[in-house]
C-alpha cells in the first residue's frame, strides 16, 4: 500500500480539493457561474454549428458569438463586484451592480438584435 | 480702322436690305379647315358661352356654315338672360352669342338685361365691370330697337374710364391695382367707343381729342420683327390669363378699329396698320382656338376699318422656272382674301443675291380680272439662275384710295430663279510628265465608261464647263469628283473653277500616302448641285485602275469599311444575364438539430438553478414592494419581447421609442425595488 503518488493520484486530490473549495463560496456566486458556463456553451454551439454548414451569413453568426460572449462578461462583471471577498468594491451596494448588468445587458442584446437580421 | 468702318457700313447696308424680305399670304382654306378641327363642339355642344362666342365668330367671318348646336347654345342663352344669378360677364357673353345666333328672346328678359347692365355701368369700379355692362347695352341695341339703352351720364363714364389709363397709353384694370397691360388698354378703347355711341347727348369734343392722343401714344409702344410685322407684347400676365402678343394685339386691333368707326380717323401711320395685319398673317395657321380666334376676329377688324385698310401683296409661286418659262404672278388682296380697289402692281427693282444696289424697272404687271392675278410675261433682261430679291409697288387707280388703304410702299419679296445648267468640253486626261497619255472625252450629264489604267507617276486632269441659260460662268454648291476603291474607300475632291472653267488635276505622286498604297480599280465619279439647277447630276464616269508601289511597314491602315447599315440596327446577339448564385444553405435537418442543441446549454442552467437551491425568498411580501418588484420583472420582460418584435417586423425606430418610454419606466421600477432590497439586506445585517 505505500506506493509512490503517481501523477493520477495527484489530479484526483488536486480535483478534489478544487470541489471543497469551490463548495464554500456563496450561492449567488455559485448562480452567477453558472450563468457563465451556460452563455459560453451555447457560444460554443454555435462556433462547431458554423464551423459544420459555413458562415453564410456571417453577421447572424456574429451577432449570435458575440451575444453570449458579451454577456458571459458582464457576467463575470457583476461577480467581481458582488463578492464580498473583494476589497475593491466594498462600497458598492450588490443591487446597484445588479442594475447596471441588467442595463448592459439589455444595451447589449438591443445591438444584437439589430445587428442579427 | 477704316476697314473696320467700312465692313460696318457693309453690314448695315446689307441688313437694311434683308429687313421686311418675306412673304405674306391671306386667309386661305388651310385656315377654314383648321377652324372646322379646333372648334367642333366636344359632345354636340360647346363649353361655355365664350367658347360659343369665340367658334360662331370665326366661322362667321371665315364663311363655314355654323354646327349644328343653335338649340342647345339658345338653351343656354336664353337661361343666362333671364336667370337673375348672371352676373355681368355671363350676361355680356350670351348677348354676344344671341347676336349671332339670333335666338327668340323675350321683350321682359331682354328689358331685365338692360337694367341690369345700366345698374352695372353705374356701380362699375374696374375696367372689366364697364367692358362688360357697356358691351352688352351695345349688343342689345344692335339686336333689338324696342329698348331703351341710352346712356345719360356718357361724359362722366369717360373721364371715370380714363381715369385708368397711364401716360405710357397703357391701362390698369382697376385703381387699386397697378399692373397696367396692352390688353386692358385694347379693351377700354372698345369700352370707350361703345359709350361714345350709346351717348344720349353729344360728347365734349376735347375729351375726344385726348383719348385719340392716348392711342397714339399707345402705338409709341409698338414693337416691330425683321420681316416688317408690327406687335404689341404684354409682359403682364393680368388677372384673366391673357398673356402673349397675339391677344394683346388684338384686343388693341379691335379697340382701334371700333373707335375710329365712332370718332372718325386716326393719325397713325399706315406703315404700322400694314404691320400689324403682317403680324396675324404670319402667325400662319394657329394651333388652338384661342389664338385662331384672336387671329381672325383682329383680321376681320383690319379687313374694314376707318384707318386704313391693309392690302396684302402675295405670290402664288416664289420659285420660277427658265427652261418652262414660267412668269411672275403677283395676287393683290385684303386680308381676309378678297378683292382690292382698282389698283396695277410695278415692279420696280430687283436685286440679286448680296448686292445693295439694283437699277430702278418700274415694270408694270398686267393684270388679269378674271383670275385677279397681276402678271408679269417675260422675266427682266438680266435674270439669271440664282436667288433674287423683287421690289413690288402697289399704285391704287383712285387716288381718293391712298388715304383708305395701306399698301406698304415697297413690298420685297424672295424669288429663285432655276434653270438648266450646261455642261461642255468635258474631259479627262492621263498625263506623265507634261505629256498628254491618253484623253478621254466625256459626255455629260449622260452617261460615260471610261477606262484608264495609271501609276503613281502620272496625272489624271479632268475640266468642263459650266454655263448658266443666259451664258454666265455658274458656281454651283457642289462639285465633287470621287474615286473609290473596290474595297469600299472613298476619297472625296472639290472641283476648283475661274469663271467657266471647271478643272481640277489629281497628282498620283503626292497622293500615295492619302490613298494608304492602296492599288486597283478606282470606280470616278463626278457630283455637281446646286438648288437653283435643274439638272444637278451624280454621274459615274468609269473606272482608272491604279498601280501604286507597295505598302512599307509604317504605313497607316485604311479605315475599315462600315459594316452594312442594315446590320447595324438589325438584331444583337442575346444577352444572357447571369445571376448572383445564391449561397448554398445547410440543409434543413441539421439546422433544426443544432437549434434544439442551442436550447440544450439553456435547461443545463435551469436543471443547476434548481440543484444549486434557487429560492424566492427575498421576495419582498407587502404590496407595494412587491408590486414594484412584479412590475421590474414585467419590465425586463417587456423590454425583451420588444427586442423580440424587433428582430420580427419592427424598424430601429420605433423600437428605440419603445424602448425610451418601457426604460423610464422601468427605472423608476427598477430604483425603487432594488432600493427597497438594499435596506432590507442593509436592516438584516445590522440587526
Amino acid at each position: 500500500m505505500g506506493k509512490s503518488p503517481t501523477t493520477k493520484d495527484d489530479a484526483q486530490a488536486l480535483f478534489q480539493s478544487l470541489r471543497s473549495a469551490y463548495s464554500a463560496t456563496p450561492t449567488n456566486l455559485k448562480i452567477i457561474d453558472l450563468y457563465v458556463v451556460f452563455a459560453v456553451f451555447t457560444a460554443l454551439v454555435q462556433v462547431v454549428y458554423m464551423a459544420i454548414v459555413g458562415s453564410f451569413p456571417f453577421n447572424s453568426f456574429l451577432s449570435g458569438v458575440l451575444s453570449c460572449v458579451g454577456t458571459a462578461v458582464l457576467a463575470v462583471c457583476l461577480r467581481i463586484q458582488v463578492n464580498k471577498e473583494n476589497k475593491e468594491f466594498k462600497d458598492l451596494p450588490p443591487e446597484r451592480a445588479f442594475a447596471d448588468f441588467v442595463l448592459c445587458n439589455l444595451v447589449l442584446h438591443l445591438v444584437i438584435m439589430n445587428f442579427l437580421g | 480702322m477704316a476697314r473696320s468702318l467700312g465692313f460696318i457700313i457693309v453690314l448695315l447696308a446689307v441688313t437694311s436690305i434683308c429687313d421686311a424680305v418675306a412673304i405674306f399670304h391671306p386667309i386661305s382654306e388651310s385656315h377654314r379647315s383648321a377652324a372646322l378641327e379646333l372648334f367642333s363642339p366636344a359632345a354636340g355642344s360647346f363649353s361655355g358661352l365664350e367658347e360659343a362666342y369665340e367658334a360662331l365668330r370665326t366661322f362667321e367671318v371665315l364663311g363655314i356654315e355654323k354646327p349644328d348646336t343653335k338649340d342647345h347654345t339658345c338653351n343656354s342663352v336664353v337661361d343666362t338672360l333671364s336667370s337673375s344669378s348672371s352676373n355681368l360677364k355671363d350676361l355680356y357673353h350670351s348677348l354676344r352669342v344671341n347676336g349671332l345666333l339670333k335666338c327668340k328672346t323675350s321683350k321682359e328678359a331682354l328689358t331685365g338685361t338692360v337694367s341690369r347692365l345700366k345698374g352695372g355701368v353705374k356701380e362699375a369700379t374696374t375696367l372689366l365691370d364697364y367692358y362688360y355692362s357697356v358691351g352688352g347695352l351695345l349688343l342689345v341695341k344692335d339686336q333689338s330697337s324696342e329698348v331703351d339703352v341710352l346712356l345719360g351720364n356718357a361724359d362722366g363714364i369717360l373721364r371715370s374710364i380714363k381715369a385708368l389709363s397711364q401716360s405710357d397709353g397703357r391701362w390698369r384694370y382697376s385703381s387699386n391695382n397697378p399692373a397696367s397691360s396692352t390688353y386692358a388698354a385694347g379693351v377700354a378703347l372698345e369700352t370707350l367707343s361703345g359709350v361714345i355711341s350709346l351717348a344720349a347727348s353729344a360728347i365734349d369734343e376735347n375729351l375726344i381729342g385726348t383719348l385719340k392722343n392716348d392711342i397714339v401714344k399707345l402705338f409709341d409702344s409698338i414693337e416691330k420683327y425683321d420681316d416688317g410685322a408690327y406687335y404689341f407684347d404684354d409682359k403682364v400676365i393680368d388677372a384673366s390669363g391673357h398673356q402673349g402678343p397675339l391677344s394683346a394685339t388684338s384686343a388693341v386691333v379691335r379697340g382701334l378699329t371700333t373707335f375710329a368707326s365712332t370718332s372718325g380717323t386716326l393719325n397713325i401711320p399706315e406703315e404700322k396698320i400694314l404691320g400689324l395685319a403682317r403680324f396675324f398673317l404670319g402667325v400662319g395657321v394657329p394651333g388652338n382656338s384661342k389664338d385662331l380666334y384672336y387671329q381672325i376676329d383682329a383680321l376681320s377688324c383690319l379687313e374694314n376699318n376707318r384707318v386704313s385698310v391693309p392690302l396684302i401683296l402675295s405670290l402664288p409661286a416664289t420659285v420660277l422656272s427658265l427652261t418652262s418659262n414660267d412668269k411672275l404672278k403677283v395676287r393683290v388682296n385684303t386680308v381676309l382674301g378678297s378683292i382690292a380697289p382698282p389698283l396695277s402692281v410695278k415692279l420696280m427693282q430687283v436685286f440679286s443675291s448680296g448686292s445693295k444696289d439694283a437699277p430702278v424697272l418700274k415694270e408694270e404687271l398686267k393684270f388679269d380680272p378674271k383670275e385677279a392675278i397681276h402678271t408679269m410675261d417675260a422675266l427682266p433682261e438680266g435674270v439669271d439662275i440664282g436667288e433674287y430679291v423683287f421690289a413690288f409697288e402697289i399704285v391704287l387707280s383712285d387716288p381718293e384710295d391712298k388715304r383708305k388703304y395701306a399698301t406698304g410702299g415697297r413690298t420685297k419679296v424672295p424669288i429663285h430663279v432655276t434653270g438648266v445648267v450646261g455642261v461642255d468640253n468635258a474631259k479627262l486626261t492621263l498625263l506623265e510628265g507634261d505629256s498628254v497619255e491618253s484623253e478621254k472625252k466625256l459626255n455629260l450629264p449622260g452617261k460615260n465608261d471610261v477606262a484608264l489604267s495609271a501609276n503613281h507617276l502620272q496625272k489624271l486632269h479632268l475640266s468642263f464647263l459650266l454655263t448658266t441659260p443666259l451664258g454666265k460662268p455658274f458656281k454651283p454648291h457642289q462639285a465633287l469628283f470621287k474615286l473609290r476603291h473596290e474595297t469600299g474607300v472613298e476619297h472625296i475632291f472639290v472641283v476648283g473653277n475661274s469663271g467657266k472653267q471647271f478643272k481640277i488635276a489629281l497628282d498620283f505622286l503626292g497622293l500615295v500616302e492619302k490613298f494608304f498604297y492602296l492599288s486597283g480599280q478606282y470606280d470616278i465619279e463626278l457630283i455637281v448641285g446646286d438648288a437653283a439647277m435643274e439638272n444637278s447630276f451624280l454621274q459615274p464616269l468609269g473606272y482608272v485602275e491604279l498601280d501604286l508601289p507597295k505598302v512599307p511597314e509604317k504605313a497607316t491602315r485604311p479605315p475599315s469599311q462600315a459594316v452594312d447599315p442594315y446590320l447595324r440596327y438589325g438584331p444583337k446577339a442575346e444577352i444572357n444575364h447571369i445571376f448572383r448564385v445564391p449561397e448554398k444553405r445547410p440543409p434543413q435537418e441539421v439546422s433544426f438539430a443544432f437549434l434544439g442543441l442551442v436550447f440544450v446549454p439553456f435547461l443545463v442552467f435551469l436543471i443547476g438553478l434548481l440543484r444549486l437551491g434557487v429560492n424566492l425568498k427575498n421576495f419582498p411580501t407587502s404590496t407595494v414592494p412587491a408590486t414594484f418588484a412584479i412590475l421590474f420583472h414585467g419590465g425586463i420582460a417587456a423590454v425583451l419581447l420588444l427586442y423580440v418584435f424587433f428582430w420580427l417586423k419592427l424598424d430601429l425606430f420605433t423600437t428605440l421609442k419603445a424602448l425610451g418610454v418601457i426604460g423610464i419606466f422601468l427605472m423608476f421600477v427598477g430604483h425603487s425595488t432594488l432600493s427597497h432590497i438594499a435596506s432590507v439586506s442593509v436592516k438584516v445585517k445590522s440587526a
